[in-house]
């Protein structure tokens, strides 16, 4: 086929949605803002509920963009994506014009930032921390405090981000509940002997495998599951952190004191993704793009020609984003048949 | 001296640094299931002594959990081992086993001596 298509964003969604096209004989143009592909994915090391290495995916992610059809242009940022006629065309800063008979946001997630939850002094005390920077320390299978001790308590508090209307996310998440799960678990096997807690508001096991895993964090790693929303931290005067919090369950008051606290932050819309849509009209709740319908027209918006991919729509897991992009790369190659 | 009328309470607060969260090792040990549990209530609603008196199990398995002894044994002296709970736990937590175990434990913390 003599058609091309522009991909906003390197990362899963725009990586797999490249490589169905490429497939199908379209041409694809892969843009990246950053100088590496795979996006989010880079910053995990193991993928829940089954462990993967994540490294495992980004090789077969990666691979996937030497296929002859795709081209990757990396470190360049789209600024303005806007049709002229059946076409469409994407501009960076430097007014470099990129042109196709189609464009797919890709632009995915950033994951919240936890400042803006100051309570909880993520920013302010050393030994809080996010699920994002817990990632980075198990890359090295060290997980320690700011002073470099092995943490005997940790806490992981659930919903940072999301489910709050106080920083204007009335969203769940979706994987931050068994991303708690899984780095607890992480956790124990590198101290065994330490206590891990995990405070919530709900624990929403709803994926494959998702139940098994929580069940399994209680019974073989001793994990104590708190249900109640923490709502303030403070640091002691050894440098560790005091959390309060109600334990709903007991209708009690409870405060303990913990040598690291990990904050599950939540997943927000990327600034490419609110500032695209809104060019385009099609920017949905906060800051996420809005498809054309939520069942066969998941993949389309209201502007022909212009598909979504991914977590620039809503929070999804990998294999779900995976699912997405397969999808509207069908959805494109129909678009691609029936326009000149 | 001038007896004001005020008094000290004693504060309601879980304080989980001096909170004896041991004990609940000696149970698991005893029950390893009771690590399942999940505190949905279907044990306290099928409950016959719940219908009758203030016997709540899930609340004095979580007490347990948490540390607080206090008024635990008497409490659980209004079980009578029916085991109708066991049979409707969605984890498979071994209930009745919990409460002859916890009774053992707490007499053995001297919270209300039992003979065996």
């Amino acid at each position: 086929m003599d058609k091309k298509v522009l991909i906003i964003g390197g990362g899963p969604a725009g990586i797999e949605t490249a490589y169905s096209l490429a497939l199908q004989d379209v041409k694809v143009v892969m843009i990246e803002k950053d100088a590496n592909v795979c996006g989010n994915i880079q910053n995990w090391e193991k993928l829940f509920p089954d462990f993967k290495d994540a490294e495992e995916v980004r090789k077969i992610l990666s691979q996937k963009l030497n296929h002859p059809n795709i081209e990757v242009i990396t470190n360049t940022e789209i600024k303005n994506l806007y049709p002229q006629g059946n076409l469409w065309f994407a501009k960076n800063d430097d007014e470099r014009i990129f042109e196709a008979n189609a464009a797919l946001l890709a632009t995915g997630f950033e994951v919240f930032d936890a400042k803006r939850k100051e309570e909880l002094g993520y920013g302010i005390y050393d030994n809080v921390i996010t699920s994002a920077d817990f990632e980075k320390m198990y890359k090295s299978r060290k997980i320690l405090t700011a002073e470099g001790r092995v943490p005997q308590r940790i806490a992981f508090l659930n919903c940072v981000g999301s489910r709050d209307e106080k920083v204007g996310n009335h969203y769940c998440s979706r994987v931050c509940c068994i991303n708690a799960v899984k780095q607890a678990i992480e956790f124990k096997e590198l101290v065994p002997d330490a206590k891990a807690y995990c405070f919530y508001m709900d624990m929403r096991m709803a994926g494959q495998f998702y139940e098994e895993l929580y069940r399994k964090s209680q019974e073989k790693y001793g994990v104590t599951y708190i249900r109640g929303r923490t709502s303030e931290a403070a640091v002691t005067r050894d440098n560790r952190i005091q959390i309060k919090a109600e334990d709903t369950l007991s209708a009690l008051p409870m405060k303990m004191t913990v040598d690291l606290l990990v904050l599950m932050v939540g997943i927000e819309a990327s600034a490419g993704t609110t500032l695209l849509s809104e060019q385009n009209d099609v920017l949905g709740l906060y800051g996420f793009a809005k498809p054309l319908g939520l069942y066969s027209e998941d993949n389309m918006t209201t502007k022909p020609g212009l598909f979504l991919a991914g977590t620039c729509k809503r929070p999804l897991t990998l294999p779900e984003t995976l699912a997405d992009a397969r999808s509207a790369a069908t959805d494109i190659i129909k678009y691609l048949k029936t326009t000149k | 001296m001038k007896n004001w009328g005020f008094k000290i309470s004693k504060p309601r607060v879980l304080d989980f640094d001096t909170a004896n969260l041991d004990a609940y090792n000696r149970l698991i040990e005893k029950v390893p299931s009771a690590h399942r549990c999940l505190m949905c209530g279907a044990c306290t609603a099928t409950c016959t002594a719940n219908l009758h008196t203030t016997f709540n199990f899930r609340n004095c398995h979580l007490m347990f959990r948490r540390g607080q002894f206090e008024g635990l044994a008497e409490e659980l002296d209004k079980c009578m081992l029916c085991g109708k709970c066991k049979l409707v736990c969605p984890r498979g937590v071994n209930t009745r086993a919990i409460i002859y175990n916890l009774r053992i434990v707490l007499s053995d913390l001297n919270y209300k001596k039992i003979e065996l």
